[in-house]
């Protein structure tokens, strides 16, 4: 019986993996590839706030009718509050209210957002606007700027962009650089164009704009303006003067209004997440599933709220990251520094890319391997010692980032998401392994550790596979199954077959 | 073929030559055999070296322990006794790190192996950094050991550079199976290091002699320093070497065991070190794959009841003798 042990859990844990995943696939449609849903996107505002006492009132601007998207579904997470919706404008408010809030709160509202090409942006023209009052030196600057970005342009729209255009590119002692040197901040800027927009009698509005960016979880709003032409509202970058929003840019709320008032609260702040989602394809298969009186999709990680979505997004790689160590330790035969750390370097490479990311850890772990061999001269103890290069490599860091950031290689900026204690460990072996076993050894494991990252990098950063063992976690067991059985692997290294190779000379008589 | 270049073998052909890898190793020998409690017997050396005076097994004198901090006070009292020498060593060492062979005292100096001499406030500091973990494993506090200095049999002086020459002998269950002495090298800075460049030397079981080396996985019938051949070399108390090696089972109960044994001038064969994951490397020494010895110890111990230490040994010694013959032209190629 104890020989089959083995076998049976493995026979079992692939049957019900691959049964799962048979199941969701076929008889749910639940999508394999990613993207079968481009357009569908998950965009969550999260509202967080301390209560200072008393009752609590917390008014949250959300959209109402969208340029280019279309609300599918929305969502509010707010237990022990009393939900209203208001009109506002062009937008909607959303007003939560409770008695007694305790604690830090969190309330979220979610809208699931297609993406349909309508602009709706007809609107009823408001009448020309009032000029404002300006100050001089700026009075007859901006009726001088005013003058002559008229004589350059044909319609409302070109005028705005125009004037976009020149306060961007405004150089000493034209008109338009007054207003254009202290306005560097994009609201600012904006401000300061709906002025001047004012000033040709031309009503301009400040739009709240939420970019759309797959998987994270801090999507910075950023402003934007609108110019009515009569018919409609234009939207216009205020930086760039490009003219319409581009694809990924979906507009949240109008006008100067804050996005969140609370009262009785202290430290607010809303944040916004989105993730393109298979929701849609989902949301079908869902509805299928509960025709059917299925249990299992009550039990999926689409339910989770976004920002773990996200998380488990990434953790359900490291299985897989775990299983290629696995292969090319025991079956292959490369040598590594620490057993898993390729794989959390694997992970660091996601938001570093490979060359930069090869390139970078290469970098610190020479340098810290220069400092910890200065070290040796201190004769430290063990713990000290990793501390002390635990706080070199993050000077390290930081050194490289700032002079990266300088030379404008953003890219050197992730560097801060390598693990570095993982990164002084990795340091602290390779110079044991140096100093006993000689530089060829430590650099030979070094590079081994680095073909692994990258290998598992490869893997994981594989978006086809990213999905599918997000949607069907089901296929972790069939992984551990594969594990289970590498386990089990007792013949030759591909390694020691060149290891043993090399004897075969002297080999030759025995056999 | 050149010797550099990477030479693939099939798996098939190893394993006809009963060649074993590491992940056999690891699942057959070590998980299987070795039981982890046991481990802490080969693991300090303090602990094996207690087991193998209470077993009366040869080991180097044990001088002193220091413990303690305080006990460093006393330190030099103790050495004062030790005119010829002494080595301090950690209890917890890995790799021969931290290990000082002194050789004798030159007024109120220590002189060391090297020739150097250093003071007795040097060696507290030293002691000093055995104690707060510096070459143990993850930096656990550890014991500081004072034991004798071995006197090596000049037999071997030809053929060490600069170090220590040992006698690696892998013992499963009990049995001698394979052996190989280890010479340091100018390569392996005198150390006894196969992957640092030390000369693997092949022995036969059955009396003794070298069969020739192995250095950096190349055959080799010379030492690469002195010149001095090394096959052929008869190593002193054999027989005593291999009945000592076996009952290192009885001490640790540990299937699959590596004994490390020097040769002392007068004592004769002395344990310097146990070793529960001993490694793969003695197989490219011998030119013969570990396995069909293993096969050839499990099936006598299916037959027969279990031997005493002396019989073990005299039994490997006749099952895997090699042919008279054959040990001389071994290393040739």
């Amino acid at each position: 019986m104890k020989r089959f042990h083995l076998p049976i859990l493995i026979v079992l844990l692939s049957a019900v993996g691959l049964g799962v995943f048979a199941y969701k696939v076929t008889v749910l449609n639940m999508p394999l590839a990613p993207g079968a849903t481009s357009d569908t996107w998950l965009v969550e505002a999260r509202v967080r706030y301390q209560p200072t006492g008393g009752a609590a009132n917390v008014q949250l601007r959300i959209p109402d009718r969208l340029p280019n998207f279309a609300v599918l579904d929305e969502s509010f997470v707010s237990r022990g509050y009393g939900l209203n919706t208001l009109r506002a404008g062009d937008d909607r408010i959303a007003q939560w209210t409770t008695r007694q809030p305790r604690g830090e709160q969190v309330l979220y509202y979610r809208a699931t957002l297609y993406r349909d090409n309508d602009d709706r942006s007809e609107s009823e023209y408001p009448g020309p606007v009032a000029v404002p009052d300006w100050e001089e030196p700026y009075r007859s600057a901006a009726e001088a700027l005013v003058d002559d970005v008229r004589e350059r342009s044909s319609d409302i729209q070109t005028f705005a962009s125009v004037l976009v255009n020149d306060l961007a590119t405004a150089t000493n002692g034209s008109s338009a650089a007054i207003f254009a040197d202290e306005n560097r901040e994009r609201m600012e800027r904006a401000e300061v164009l709906i002025d001047l927009l004012a000033t040709a009698r031309i009503p301009a509005r400040k739009v709240t704009t939420v970019p759309l960016i797959d998987g994270r979880r801090d999507l910075e709003p950023a402003v934007w303006l609108e110019v009515h032409n009569t018919r409609r509202w234009v939207p216009i970058d205020p930086e760039s003067g490009d003219i319409e929003y581009p694809d990924n840019v979906v507009v949240w709320a109008h006008g100067e209004e804050p996005l969140l008032q609370v009262s009785n609260g202290t430290g607010t702040e809303v944040r916004f997440a989105a993730a393109l989602g298979v929701q849609d394809a989902l949301a079908t298969a869902q509805r299928f599933g509960e025709t059917l009186d299925t249990r299992l999709l009550d039990f999926s990680t689409l339910g989770l709220p976004l920002g773990t979505q996200n998380t488990y997004r990434v953790l359900l790689m490291v299985p897989l990251g775990a299983m290629i160590i696995v292969f090319l330790r025991n079956v292959i035969g490369i040598q590594t520094f620490g057993t898993f750390m390729p794989v959390l370097i694997a992970l660091s490479f996601r938001e570093t890319q490979l060359v930069a990311g090869l390139i970078l850890f290469a970098l610190i772990v020479s340098l810290g391997l220069a400092v910890r061999f200065y070290l040796e001269h201190l004769r430290l103890l063990l713990v000290p010692r990793l501390a002390a290069v635990v706080s070199v490599v993050i000077m390290l860091m930081l050194a490289i980032s700032v002079l990266a950031h300088n030379l404008g290689f953003e890219r050197a900026l992730a560097l801060s998401l390598f693990p570095m204690v993982i990164l002084a460990m990795t340091i602290e072996r390779m110079s044991v392994v140096w100093e006993e076993h000689g530089a060829s050894d430590a650099i030979t494991q070094g590079l081994g550790s680095l073909a692994v990252a990258a290998a598992a990098y490869a893997l994981m950063a594989n978006r086809q596979l990213e999905h599918l063992l997000f949607v069907f976690p089901e296929l972790l067991l069939v992984l551990l199954a594969i594990t289970l059985l590498l386990g089990r692997y007792t013949g030759y290294r591909l390694s020691e077959l060149f290891r043993f190779g090399r004897m075969q000379d002297s080999m030759r008589r025995e056999a | 073929m050149r010797a550099w270049l990477p030479r693939f073998v099939r798996p098939s052909t190893l394993k006809r030559q009963g060649v074993v890898g590491m992940n056999a190793r690891n699942s057959r020998y070590i998980a299987a055999w070795n039981r982890r409690r046991f481990y802490p017997r080969v693991d300090d050396k303090l602990e094996t070296k207690r087991l193998a005076q209470a077993a009366g097994l040869s080991v180097p004198e044990l001088y002193g322990v220091v413990q303690t901090h305080r006990q460093i006070r006393d330190l030099e009292e103790m050495l004062r006794g030790h005119a010829d020498g002494f080595v301090i060593k950690p209890a917890h060492g890995a790799g021969g790190d931290g290990i000082v062979v002194i050789t004798g005292w030159r007024g109120d100096r220590l002189r060391r192996a090297s020739g150097r001499t250093m003071e007795i406030g040097q060696v507290h500091d030293h002691v000093a950094n055995i104690l707060s973990g510096m070459y143990s494993l993850g930096g656990q506090p550890d014991t500081a050991m004072i034991e004798q200095r071995v006197q090596f049999s000049p037999v071997f002086d030809a053929v060490a550079y600069q170090g220590v020459p040992d006698i690696r002998t892998i013992v499963y269950r009990g049995y001698p199976v394979m052996a190989m002495m280890r010479l340091p090298t100018q390569d392996s800075d005198g150390k006894a290091n196969l992957h640092q460049g030390a000369v693997g030397c092949g022995i036969d079981l059955g009396c003794g002699r070298s069969i020739g080396g192995v250095q950096y996985n190349r055959p080799c019938r010379e030492h690469p320093d002195t010149g001095h051949s090394i096959v052929g070399l008869q190593i002193p108390g054999w027989d005593q070497l291999l009945e000592l090696a076996a009952g290192c089972f009885e001490l640790t109960e540990l299937g699959y065991l590596g004994v490390d044994v020097v040769i002392d001038r007068e004592r004769g064969p002395l344990v310097l070190e146990l070793n529960a994951r001993p490694g793969l490397a003695i197989q490219i020494a011998n030119g013969e794959g570990l396995d069909h010895r293993i096969a050839a110890v499990d099936a006598r111990l299916a037959d027969h009841e279990a031997d005493d230490p002396a019989a073990r040994a005299r039994w490997a010694a006749t099952a895997f003798a090699r042919a008279q013959d054959a040990g001389h032209t071994t290393g040739a190629a």
